[in-house]
């Protein structure tokens, strides 16, 4: 007995048994994603789905595996961006077996049709979970790219002083970026003084102030000052202890004190004015 | 060869280079540039490199040379109009020009220079 004639067979049992198999399948995988999706909704997917397999195992449409394969991929994908588990992908396509089980269960004569059937599913079920993985991958690497750009704004503190707030851990990608953006920033502005904060870097070693050094000469290589600020105590006690030279860089506590600094440089003032005395005009 | 032309702006001197420069062209704008200093006595220097697109090693020297000539007739050099790019790639090289002041275009060079007079 060959394997096509063993589908085709358990493709004309099933098709025969559609809608108790459909709804059965529709009952396991609905309980298995716990209301997150309703009920019509997951029929609906499933109808889809039983009709590509049908026509896959028929064994005369060649595009049906394909399509049937993209589908899975398309659902699985949606799974993983709406935040399900691996586990509840997989079993919606695994929970076709035992609804078919359930129905050939006592027709003994269909155990190789079954058993070929299975191994189907089982590859299915595979695929589902490579493509959903492949989605978690993206999402991953969306989120990556999505940081990136979030973590390095340059801003305008004030006339001539611009600052970048470093937020996360600094590394050689990272600095690039910042380098890049904070000088484009710099010839379009002609800002003379840049603040680079530093109270979002959780820690900073060498490497992290190698990069630092790095964008300030870089900066200054355009004449503009740079002031490093937001330096917290165990950060200061790091860079003490690793022996982390600034040299000539200031650095500050605050972004407050930078800017004051910059301001200075800059040879502006700002004054408070005097509060206006009541009923002396 | 090409000669970079030095321009006498006051007692500042004006180079502006905007050729693709080889050796002997850089040569001889570091002779020429010497001769103007004695000759006129200038205190300031100002090298626009807003059209170089490129430097290496090569050229990071020179600049850094022609600050050091400049600094033997008592006049200070400043460097304008540097790309990002070209920022990016001196720092990469290890050459932050110490010896050398950096200004972000010719207007701000000038302030420079008049204000530290």
């Amino acid at each position: 007995m060959d394997v096509d004639s063993s589908q085709r067979r358990m493709a004309a049992y099933m098709r025969d048994h559609q809608d108790k198999v459909v709804s059965r399948w529709s009952e396991l995988v609905a309980a298995g994603l716990r209301g997150r999706s309703s009920a019509a909704e997951v029929r609906r997917e499933l109808d889809d789905l039983y009709a590509l397999l049908l026509r896959a195992m028929s064994g005369t449409d060649e595009p049906a595996i394909g399509e049937l394969r993209a589908a899975l991929a398309e659902l699985s994908g949606s799974r993983a961006r709406n935040g399900f588990t691996p586990v509840e992908t997989a079993l919606g396509v695994f929970a076709l077996k035992d609804a078919v089980y359930e129905l050939v269960a006592d027709t003994a004569e269909l155990v190789p049709e079954y058993l070929a059937f299975s191994r189907m599913v089982d590859d299915l079920g595979l695929h589902t979970f490579e493509t959903y993985a492949a989605a978690r991958e993206q999402i991953i690497a969306d989120q990556a790219d999505a940081m990136l750009e979030l973590s390095t704004p340059v801003i305008k503190l004030w006339e001539g002083v611009i600052a970048v707030p470093l937020v996360g851990t600094l590394d050689s990608a990272r600095t690039q970026l910042v380098m890049e953006r904070l000088l484009e920033t710099l010839v379009a502005t002609g800002a003379e003084h840049a603040v680079l904060d530093i109270t979002g870097v959780p820690t900073v070693d060498t490497e992290v102030a190698q990069h630092l050094l790095k964008t300030v000469s870089a900066a200054r290589l355009l004449g503009t000052e740079c002031i490093v600020s937001g330096i917290r105590p165990q950060v200061a006690q790091t860079i003490v202890s690793l022996g982390i030279e600034f040299g000539d860089i200031a650095t500050k506590a605050t972004l407050a004190d930078a800017l004051a600094h910059a301001l200075n440089r800059s040879g502006q003032r700002i004054e408070m004015q005097r509060p206006q005395q009541p009923g002396r005009g | 060869m090409e000669r970079v032309p030095i321009l006498k702006i006051g007692t500042t001197l004006f180079v502006s280079i905007q050729i693709d420069l080889q050796d002997e062209s850089v040569v001889r704008l570091q002779e020429d540039l010497a001769d103007e200093l004695s000759l006129t006595g200038a205190r300031g220097v100002i090298i626009d490199i807003t059209a170089v697109e490129i430097v290496d090693s090569f050229i990071g020297r020179m600049l850094a040379t022609i600050g050091s000539i400049s600094r033997l007739f008592d006049a200070e050099t400043v460097l304008v109009g540097m790309r990002p790019a070209v920022a990016i790639t001196l720092t990469e090289l290890g050459l932050s020009l110490r010896g050398v002041r950096t200004a972000l275009n010719a207007e701000k060079g000038l302030a420079l220079l008049n204000g530290s007079a």
